[in-house]
């Protein structure tokens, strides 16, 4: 029963998530928090926050850490993994199901003309929201301190410096772990 | 079955290497995706449009259109799996594990430095993205930044607007030539 729940809220999750990775923070929240009281808010800002600090789409990691508490409440490890692989399969069938049914829609159509219109309207505006990402990284609305990336002028030396190394065409993950590594030899 | 386990690898790494969620990853993806000449450079801002106007995580929506793309729906199961593998046992690993994980001082001086890096890597894709535009969207561009950054305009509406001016153009234009 308690699986059966796990696997509707997250299903609905993916369902209705659009906007991906902070947008659905609140959708996740509610389903978490507000509806099924599987956790505290204070347990669910951890989760959060391991979250931001792990690699993957923040949905899948939260799904798998949600699952596993609730799991382990329930009854041990074993309930833990199985919650965990509950919650993640769910949290991924929508993107599955109808991502698929897009691609397929649109490798067939894209030849159309009111396809390309919609696409031709669409192009700059998702441009614009990628770069207003950027501008929420680089000064967030919140006065949380967890949601401020430029603490010193290390920062901005090593924002320059991986903007400069990716334009050089270096490797993108070699970048990102020569910036922990900087991290660590900076700030510990 | 080559190309599946190609597609299976290259989204792993993609997995292993998206810190900061949604369009941080897009850079690493745009390097994976063109090196194996899977996507071509127009198709990715159109690949990228899709992953973002279906609901669910943005990765997992390009791994499967990635993955549709190239060989199919085995395709598309290959990547989504390499793309969740990663997140699901790290964070797996870390609840059993290591509950404490966050207050590590060594995961925290990482992050640090990783932060600005992650906001350096989103602002890449868009240098190659705003050069396949004319001139005359521009304004677009900054407008639509400028909303959601400093008026906290919801990016929904923008998208819809958008999609029925570009249709209604279509149509308009189509219509005249007929004429």
């Amino acid at each position: 029963m308690l699986f059966l729940q796990l696997f509707f809220s997250y299903l609905k999750i993916g369902f209705f998530g659009f906007g991906g990775g902070y947008a659905m923070l609140s959708l996740i929240q509610n389903e978490v928090v507000v509806q099924h009281t599987w956790m505290t808010n204070a347990e669910f800002a951890d989760i959060v926050a391991v979250s931001q600090i792990t690699p993957g789409p923040i949905a899948i990691n939260s799904a798998t850490y949600v699952g596993y508490t609730v799991g382990v409440q329930a009854g041990g490890t074993l309930m833990g993994i199985l919650g965990s692989l509950v919650a993640t399969f769910a949290v991924s069938l929508p993107s599955l199901t109808l991502m698929l049914l897009i691609t397929r829609f649109f490798l067939k159509l894209h030849n159309n003309r009111y396809v390309e219109g919609a696409m031709m309207g669409l192009r700059p505006v998702v441009i614009g929201m990628i770069a207003s990402a950027a501008l929420l990284l680089i000064s967030p609305r919140g006065s949380d301190p967890d949601e401020i990336n430029f603490i010193d002028s290390w920062s901005w030396f090593l924002f320059g410096g991986v903007f400069i190394g990716a334009l050089c065409k270096i490797n993108v993950i070699l970048l990102i772990l020569l910036s922990a590594l900087a991290g660590i030899l900076i700030y510990c | 079955m080559r190309t599946l386990f190609e597609l299976f690898v290259c989204f792993f790494k993609i997995g292993c290497f998206t810190f900061g969620g949604g369009f941080a990853m897009v850079a690493l993806i745009q390097e994976q995706v063109s090196r194996k000449k899977w996507i071509g450079e127009r198709e990715f801002l159109d690949m990228l449009i899709l992953a973002q106007s279906a609901p669910g995580p943005i990765a997992l929506n390009i791994a499967v259109f990635v993955g549709y793309k190239v060989r199919g729906l085995r395709g598309a199961l290959a990547s989504l799996l390499g793309v969740v593998i990663p997140s699901f046992v790290i964070i797996l690993v870390i609840a059993i594990l290591f509950a404490d994980f966050r207050h590590n001082p060594y995961v925290d001086a990482a992050f640090k430095g990783m932060r600005p890096a992650v906001v350096a890597l989103i602002l890449i894709p868009l240098v190659s993205l705003v050069r396949q535009m004319n001139r005359w969207v521009y304004p677009v561009i900054v407008g639509v930044a400028l909303s959601i950054w400093k008026l906290e305009w919801s990016p929904m509406w923008m998208l819809g607007a958008a999609a029925a001016g570009g249709i209604f153009h279509m149509w308009y234009t189509s219509k005249k030539l007929g004429k």
